[in-house]
């Protein structure tokens, strides 16, 4: 690869682009938003996208832009913590089972092998049932469906890696096992796990938002762009930028984390 | 044939454990379902009777073998919420009877859309020497797998239902009155499916091919002077394929996911909707033979996909 | 039908309810189209919010249910769209001076949807059933023995039937809207019904729809028009809308304000608007903490904003109440509107909280049943009310069969926005709040009222009983029992290819009377 062409990554740099302005404008809806999340007005009901509001009005007259704002934090806050908890756990889980394997190791495969044949909305949807419904538990439903896919790739890696030369030596030196595990074979398998992140931040926005879609993720009057988009539905005749802007507010942000994603991989190559 | 029987017991054991982990999770849920069937008026005698036909009183582990044997007979137990009459429950059967394959033939509407256009659509791509096509396709792949599919059922709906008139939203034909006209209704949901998965098969197919179209072997076959028909079709695209075959594989858990929301935007009656109801009606029952019928569909494919695999290339069987 | 025209029903629940509102405001408003010719034939489908409890008559208990069960089966009286008891399956009755005798004359010709006429034994078997003299076990509480209802049923002659009751009471008559199917066929009705209506049953398939065709042989001369109705019982409301805008769906009661906007146009539906008989509210566990302080129910009653929720939800076609009673009641309707205000008073309200000790706010769940698309845009109006005060609060949405079991018989929640429906009885929607009544699911309890409530049920004199029914709601609304909210106006979607549809001032859709017009 030529040098030059390196620092020409139109994916990076489209793909921050579009994750920063989402994340940035999510991030400031925490603090401050132009009309308010949930400040009603009823002069203002299903006002057309204009200068004063941005992106329109609801059937409530609230201002589409400031939830929005508020929706595509909590869609991004949700998923990064369904994507960290699921990568945690992950880490844990593959590097346990690949490096020591045994029956411990056939066990967990066995079930995450179940796991993975399993349609992934729905098997948080049976854990919703379970547990029951709220923020909290949509993270938790969502993180744990989601670690099975964490710990085939780094089990993966950590089965790679076991018997590689320098972990020899190090086992020969006498290093602890826990810093055989996390200090000298993470490092390596980090690179391949960040790309997966990525990919996994993407999957964690289709399910939160398909999840609030059904009514069973962020309960109303909190705005999400799935409960957003489900209440939209109904006025797309007479409204039709209510259901259009949450439904591009998703696509925006899963696009963008896709194109970064994409950077990252050409970055690495 | 030992790898099939393998497999076999695999599959097996893999639904045994899935029935099994099912049952568990119900059986921790907090909540009593005679309560929740007879309402707090019962009587100590209404509930005592109610429990023994449901057969509660026995220890979980018979209870549980109980079930997985009633299943195997084709009796899948009796639903909560639904009664036939006023001294019986309807049966699980006869309420996923005619909801099943709905979703059925949705999943499998999208799956034969979604190889009906995007092998043809990475082959094109991927020969294709023309850097304006490559960028378009390029776009619109990425954009088109950046949408949820839900939100994809509503621009469907909102285009071709309300603006064009090409459906009637809401207008579904059962497949019992009219199969050609359920099929007609079918067309657009599973078109939201499908579209998302079309542009990521389209994009492994092509990238496949471009790195086949690289190998030492082509090089070799256009050397003994083979055509490039030959060439592309003999042996890059067979080759290039089999990643994909595993592939389309992956994706049909999601494909019965995908389905499954998409029926709530287009009001299909399949079992999503009997899902989340009975997920919300606590309706375990029910629940429980949803999850363990998707399931067996899709450890099934995997299992076909499997063979095809071998069939398509017969050196791993030799292995 | 079945079960008093509100009876017990928990019916009460139910989303607005559609019947034009009681008395006055109902009638035929059967739109536009209503001077065409009516045609015979056809087939319509209307959407449903929620599944159906059974198909047993006896057995049913929503009002949602019993709503659709109105077009398959008859009482020996049933409701005219004035809210008045007509013969159905009987043509005449008289009432014995004491009211503990009725004696019903059967009507001439009035058969069972499997052919097969009406009978003295059927209504004998059928009254037995609903009330318990069967088996034990009454099906219809109203009817029971134990709460005054029927003694004894006795066969005169073919045509003519007895009925005895334990207690006098001037409002039992609307009970006997009470099914009249086969005698024997109890078991089977869940399964298979057969009554007398209008129309007969064809199919019921579980979260989908249930069919019923015309019946041919009804008694009531040119009735119906329609061959066959579907009732589909839509996913959600959104999704309901966008099928009426496709043209699936012919006719969509209980619209919100959105929903109506939405359709406004009238290119596919024109929207139909009546007061309905439904009082919606945000019910307060009295019983529960913090809600059980007095002064912490009033700070809510201070800060909620009727008249907002009425705009926003209804669009302004409801009207607001301050106590258990529907104004179109005139005369045991007292206006109690101006005790807090239908506007919010935030400064008052705070003020309250403190003196309570949560001057802080608190956390407030609201429970709410999510299916009904009204009650949960009301809460996210509420909430936002309750959030200017300092009171947290949140929106829970329930399934419905959960609501029913858990808030509505179990009594395990602290708020909930919900409707209760009523007949044209004015006791009706005050007896709930009596302490041991089964109905009281906002654990109200105060000695005074249940003693007033007694007295007024004895008062036979109409002015003096009103003058109690009047200090009933007036104690409601002094100890802040429940925020009561408005009685919604009824818009309901009809399609534009059809006339005759009629609000009645009871929970039921008849589908009798409309037809297509070409």
């Amino acid at each position: 690869m030529k040098p030059g062409r390196k620092k020409q990554n139109p994916y990076l740099i489209a793909g921050m682009a579009m994750t920063g302005s989402a994340a940035g404008l999510g991030l400031l809806g925490a603090f401050w938003t132009p009309f308010g999340t949930t400040a009603m007005s009823a002069a203002e009901r299903f006002q057309a996208p204009s200068l004063r509001h941005l992106f329109g009005t609801d059937n409530f007259g609230r201002d589409l832009f400031s939830r929005v704002m508020q929706g595509m934090g909590t869609t991004i806050c949700i998923s990064l913590l369904v994507v960290l908890f699921s990568a945690f756990f992950g880490i844990l889980l593959g590097a346990l089972t690949g490096y020591f394997g045994g029956v411990f190791d056939e066990a967990v495969m066995r079930v995450i092998d179940a796991v993975n044949g399993f349609p992934s909305i729905l098997l948080a949807l049976v854990m919703i049932s379970l547990l029951g419904n709220g923020r909290q538990n949509l993270i938790l439903s969502l993180g744990i469906v989601f670690t099975p896919s964490y710990v085939r790739i780094v089990r993966s890696e950590y089965v790679k890696l076991r018997d590689a030369d320098y972990i020899m030596r190090a086992r020969l030196m006498g290093v602890g096992k826990l810093r055989i595990l996390f200090v000298h074979i993470l490092p390596n398998v980090l690179p391949v796990l960040g790309v997966s992140l990525v990919i996994g931040l993407n999957n964690a926005i289709l399910a939160e938002s398909g999840m609030s879609y059904l009514g069973i993720g962020v309960q109303p009057p909190d705005a999400s762009l799935g409960n957003m988009l489900s209440d939209a539905q109904g006025f797309l005749q007479s409204a039709p930028w209510y259901a259009l802007i949450p439904g591009l507010a998703i696509v925006w942000i899963v696009l963008g984390f896709s194109l970064f994603g994409e950077g990252l991989r050409r970055l690495g190559e | 044939m030992r790898y099939l029987g393998k497999k076999l017991i695999t599959l097996i054991m893999t639904l045994f454990l899935v029935s099994a982990a099912v049952f568990l999770a119900f059986q921790i849920i907090p909540g009593d379902v005679v309560t929740s069937i007879l309402g707090t008026e019962a009587t100590p005698e209404m509930e005592a009777k109610l429990r023994e036909e449901l057969g509660l009183t026995e220890p979980p582990v018979k209870q549980y073998f109980h079930w997985i044997g009633g299943i195997l007979r084709g009796d899948l137990g009796v639903s909560y919420r639904y009664s036939r009459n006023m001294n019986e429950m309807m049966p699980v059967a006869e309420l996923i009877g005619d909801k099943l394959p709905v979703t059925l033939w949705l999943a499998a509407f999208s799956f034969v859309l979604i190889l009906l256009i995007s092998l043809p659509l990475g082959v094109i791509w991927a020969k294709s020497a023309n850097p304006a096509l490559d960028a378009v396709l390029g776009v619109l792949t990425q954009a088109s797998m950046a949408i949820p599919s839900f939100f994809l059922g509503i621009l469907v709906t909102y285009l071709f239902g309300i603006v064009l008139h090409f459906f009637v939203p809401g207008g579904y034909v059962s497949y019992e009155k009219d199969f050609p006209a359920f099929l007609g209704y079918l067309f657009f949901p599973a078109l939201s499916v499908a579209i998302p998965k079309i542009a990521m098969t389209a994009r492994f197919l092509r990238n496949s091919m471009l790195t086949q179209m690289g190998a030492d072997y082509v090089r070799t076959a256009y050397g003994k002077g083979c055509t490039r028909r030959r060439v592309m079709y003999g042996h890059v695209l067979r080759n290039a394929l089999m990643p994909v075959v595993t592939f389309l594989g992956m994706i049909v858990a999601e494909i019965v996911a995908g389905s499954i929301v998409i029926e709530q935007v287009f009001g299909l009656p399949g079992i999503g909707r009997l899902l989340v109801s009975s997920v919300n009606n606590r309706d375990f029952p029910v629940v429980e033979i949803l999850i363990l019928y998707i399931t067996f569909v899709v450890i099934l494919v995997y299992f076909l996909v499997d063979i095809l695999y071998r069939v398509i290339d017969p050196r791993i069987s030799e292995k | 039908m079945k079960k008093k025209l509100c009876g017990l029903l928990l019916t009460a629940l139910l989303t607005m309810a559609v019947l034009g509102g009681c008395s006055d405001g109902t009638g035929e408003s059967s739109g536009d189209n209503s001077s065409a010719e009516p045609a015979y034939g056809g087939s319509v489908v209307v959407g449903i919010q929620q599944d159906i409890d059974s198909l047993d008559p006896h057995l049913a208990t929503a009002a949602g249910t019993k709503e659709i069960l109105f077009n398959i089966f008859e009482g020996l009286v049933k409701s005219d769209e004035k809210g008045n008891l007509i013969g159905a399956v009987a043509s005449d009755y008289t009432i014995s001076e004491d009211y503990l005798v009725y004696t019903f004359t059967l009507r001439d010709n009035v058969k069972f949807h499997n052919g097969d006429p009406v009978t003295a034994e059927d209504v004998k078997y059928s009254l037995e059933r609903a009330s318990g003299l069967l088996d034990g076990t009454a099906l219809i509480s109203a009817l029971s023995p134990e709460k005054g209802g029927i003694t004894g049923v006795e066969i005169l002659d073919d045509k003519t039937v007895q009925v005895t009751v334990g207690s006098a009471n001037t409002e039992l008559i609307y009970s006997f809207v009470a099914a009249i199917i086969p005698a024997g066929s109890g078991e089977e009705e869940g399964a298979d019904p057969i009554g007398t209506g209008p129309f007969s049953f064809v199919s019921y398939t579980p979260q989908e729809e249930i069919v019923v065709k015309k019946n041919p042989d009804y008694w009531q001369e040119g009735l119906p028009y329609l061959d066959q109705v579907t009732f589909k019982i839509t996913g959600s409301a959104q999704t309901a809308l966008m099928e009426m805008q496709g043209g699936s769906i012919d006719i969509y009661p209980y619209l919100t304000d959105s929903q109506a906007q939405a359709l406004a146009g009238g290119e596919t539906h024109q929207v139909l608007t009546s007061p309905s008989n439904v009082v919606q509210a945000l019910f307060l566990n009295n019983a529960v903490e913090p809600l059980d302080n007095v002064l912490v129910r009033q700070a809510i009653l201070y800060a909620i904003d009727k008249e907002e929720v009425n705009v926003f939800v209804g669009g302004g076609s409801g009207s607001l109440i301050g106590s258990a009673m529907l104004p179109s009641l005139t005369d045991y309707y007292v206006d109690l509107n101006d005790e807090y205000g239908n506007n919010a008073n935030v400064e008052k309200a705070k003020e309250l909280l403190a003196e309570a000790g949560y001057g802080d706010g608190f956390d407030l769940v609201i429970d709410i049943p999510s299916n009904y698309e009204f009650h949960m845009q009301t809460g996210e109006v509420v909430v936002e009310q309750l959030k200017a005060v300092g009171i947290n609060a949140s929106i829970h949405p329930v399934d419905w069969d959960t609501w029913l079991e858990d808030i509505y018989n179990g009594r395990q929640y602290t708020a909930t926005i919900s409707g209760i429906t009523c007949d044209q009885t004015p006791g009706y929607l005050l007896n709930r709040f009596q302490t041991d009544s089964p109905k009281n699911f906002i654990n109200y309890s105060n000695e005074e009222y249940d003693r007033i409530f007694v007295e007024a049920q004895k008062e036979q004199d109409p002015v003096k009983k009103a003058e109690y029914y009047k200090q009933l709601q007036k104690l409601l609304t002094d100890d802040a029992a429940t925020a009561f909210l408005q009685v919604p106006g009824n818009m309901t979607a009809l399609s534009n290819r059809l006339a005759g549809y009629r609000f009645y001032p009871v929970y039921v859709q008849d589908l009798s009377t409309v037809y297509l017009v070409e």
